[in-house]
């Protein structure tokens, strides 16, 4: 039997001086070595939620449980150390060289010079940039694709068991971007860990969650497979959703 | 001029040599005392908000306002001249220095906090290396400050630049009075030309 990998249950978050819940009693249960993806709009909590998760933000009601252990009683620094994070701005260190941005996190851990050096060379590889090429290099030689795959190589660095990814190809154009998704197709596939992966691209969401949280405001609308929401939306926003994107690709047949 | 040069070089090398001492005495200690309360001020906006403050009033106070008052307390004297010269380097320093460290990118910040980077590597491995220039600018500001400061400390006995400027206004003699405002100026502007030049570099 799978193991569960993340337990959310009734997590609350409202923040100082806002009207409404920015995340409103969600509850998901996340088997270890899923892909799945978060799809809303901006401002329906998805980036909220995955903070709450690496707690970058605190919840104000509600348990989350990682392989069983409940968050709160984590050392955050302890519970980051384990978790990959990869954010939109990628946020690469720019007074580092690609080689130094990827030994981050075995640096903390104290790993020795000789595994770290192994690592970095097998990350780089990883995906899909030659480490003899990039290593020294720093962060601005780099296009915004490649420190896509930085930012990737970076969080992947001490193995996490689980990937908590905010909009990682929101900053790439459209060609790259569908590269990038076929890469981190990939490498879920070999690495068999938990994925977790914000989007309001609805294209991104059902391509590359094997199940997908759909939320509006604050509310999780729907968590299932792509093919049984589809099938049976949950409700009107859901329905709406798969509209919009269908419309779109009649657009497209109408121009060929 | 030349002349007085060459016959009493002691009497003018040994306040510049003065005057440099108190200005790294002044500069280690100033260093020592804005990065402790840099590193404390990562820890709450408010007090670090409060100390800048308090410190920029110190800052408007005019200096030989401050010595004087020092006067009763810590006597007259190079003592008196460095903890003035200190305290009036805080506001220079800290401004820049935290100012420095929180325009660094928050989208770098956050990729380092979620990472696992506790406060104090985030500071010493990210945020201090990313704000190095507004750092230095601050310690070029409080260096040159120091010199053009440290020359009224003549007035109460702590020797230095001040000290030829002192005498040849008590005795109305034009030759100390230039060397004074000369070696006084030179110093300042060569030093905050060859700091200038190093924070180019940076």
């Amino acid at each position: 039997m799978t193991q569960k990998a993340i337990e959310i249950s009734n997590v609350t978050k409202k923040f100082k001086q806002a009207e409404y819940n920015a995340v409103d009693n969600v509850n998901l249960t996340i088997d270890e070595g899923e892909f799945i993806t978060i799809l809303g709009s901006s401002g329906s909590g998805k980036t909220t939620l995955l903070k709450i998760i690496n707690k970058l933000y605190e919840p104000n009601e509600g348990t989350i449980k990682l392989f069983g252990e409940d968050i709160a009683h984590v050392d955050s620094v302890q519970l980051r150390r384990s978790i990959g994070y990869v954010i939109q701005q990628i946020g690469l260190f720019p007074h580092m060289t690609i080689a130094e941005n990827v030994a981050t996190a075995p640096k903390l851990l104290k790993w020795n010079k000789k595994a770290i050096h192994e690592r970095v060379d097998d990350l780089l590889n990883l995906v899909g940039l030659n480490p003899s090429d990039f290593k020294d290099r720093y962060p601005s030689e780099l296009s915004g694709g490649q420190q896509q795959r930085i930012g990737l190589a970076r969080a992947l660095a001490v193995d996490p068991k689980i990937m908590l990814m905010d909009e990682p190809l929101g900053a790439v154009d459209a060609i790259t971007r569908l590269h990038l998704q076929d890469e981190l197709l990939r490498i879920h596939g070999g690495l068999q860990k938990t994925f977790l992966l914000v989007t309001h691209d609805i294209n991104e969401a059902f391509k590359l969650g094997n199940r997908i949280v759909i939320m509006n405001e604050g509310k999780v609308c729907q968590f299932d497979t792509p093919k049984n929401i589809v099938a049976n939306p949950a409700d009107e926003f859901v329905s709406s959703l798969i509209e919009s994107s269908r419309n779109q690709g009649k657009f497209w047949e109408g121009l060929g | 001029m030349i002349e007085y040069a060459m016959n009493y070089p002691d009497k003018l090398i040994d306040p510049l040599l003065e005057h440099i001492q108190m200005l790294v005495i002044t500069l280690i200690l100033s260093l020592i005392l804005a990065s402790a309360l840099t590193i404390i001020s990562t820890y709450s906006s408010v007090f670090s908000k409060t100390l800048v403050y308090i410190f920029s009033v110190v800052y408007s106070i005019p200096s030989l306002a401050l010595f004087a008052l020092l006067i009763p307390i810590t006597g007259l004297g190079q003592t008196t001249a460095i903890i003035v010269l200190v305290v009036y380097n805080q506001y220079l320093l800290l401004r820049n220095f935290i100012e420095g460290l929180n325009e660094v990118d928050s989208s770098i910040v956050e990729a380092a906090t979620g990472m696992g980077m506790n406060k104090m590597q985030l500071l010493l491995k990210i945020k201090v290396p990313l704000s190095r220039k507004a750092i230095f600018t601050g310690v070029r500001l409080s260096v040159v400050s120091t010199i053009g400061i440290a020359t009224i400390a003549a007035f109460i006995n702590a020797g230095g630049l001040g000290s030829i400027l002192n005498d040849g206004l008590r005795t109305v003699n034009t030759v100390k009075i230039l060397w004074g405002s000369f070696l006084a100026a030179g110093l300042a502007i060569f030093t905050n030309g060859l700091l200038s030049k190093v924070e180019e570099k940076l």
